[in-house]
């Protein structure tokens, strides 16, 4: 647990932050708890939620300020993602740690190839 | 309806903690035809209600690791403006590259790690 450190976790919360403002994303905060600060993995995912989740309110805000904003699309989109989140969210602590990693990986690989792409 | 659609897969991932934007921008550029900046607005204002859907169920199922919250919370907000400046004034594909290759190369390390 010794990379629980504060300035651990702050560095790597740093780190997640310019990922999230240059691209989007949170991606390699899982990781990070998982492997640095041995945080377990369906909590490690659950909790990037709980992050990103106020970065993300930030982000949003500087594009409707900016006057990008679809709100019919975004309305439809969010039907669908309430009820997704819904199911995602209770299957979570269903997933043994093998697959959510294998899953997790092969997301992160697109997630890579579309950041260069 | 499609819209809809690619909603429930990316807020099913994202749930998970996974990265629901991974599928859902692409989702909606290709098959919606709206272009990647709106496509980013739809990703973001989206994953704000199933993300908190998703974080009150995390809490309730203990899964929440309440002590490294603020610290995270704190410098990841500081870290997002600071990227958000960079991705408006420099060209930012170096670092685009490199944060890509670290994300294939933990991917991988995610699919062939053993559990401990």
């Amino acid at each position: 647990m010794k990379f629980k450190s504060k300035t651990a976790l702050t560095i790597i919360g740093f780190i997640a932050g310019i990922v999230n403002g240059l691209c989007g994303g949170g991606t390699i905060l899982v990781p990070s708890l998982v492997f640095l600060s041995k945080v377990k993995d369906h909590r490690a995912h659950a909790t990037a939620i709980a992050v990103i989740l106020p970065l993300t309110i930030i982000s949003s805000f500087i594009y409707v300020k900016s006057g990008i904003i679809d709100v019919n699309t975004t309305l439809k989109v969010t039907i669908g993602s309430i009820t997704g989140a819904y199911i995602g969210s209770k299957l979570l602590n269903k997933l043994p740690i093998n697959i959510l990693r294998k899953l997790f990986g092969i997301f992160m690989i697109i997630a890579a190839i579309r950041m260069v792409i | 309806m499609v819209e809809v659609l690619i909603g429930i897969a990316a807020g099913i991932i994202g749930g998970m903690g996974i990265g629901g934007g991974t599928i859902l921008i692409p989702g909606i550029v290709f098959l919606l035809k709206i272009e990647q900046q709106t496509a980013q607005s739809i990703n973001l204002l989206s994953f704000i209600p199933a993300a908190a859907l998703a974080v009150f169920i995390h809490n309730k199922n203990k899964n929440i690791e309440k002590s490294i919250l603020v610290p995270l919370i704190v410098s990841g907000m500081v870290g997002a403006v600071i990227g958000a400046v960079i991705a408006v004034r420099l060209n930012p594909s170096l670092l685009k590259k490199l944060f890509s290759g670290f994300l294939f190369i933990m991917g991988l390390y995610e699919i062939f790690s053993k559990k401990h």
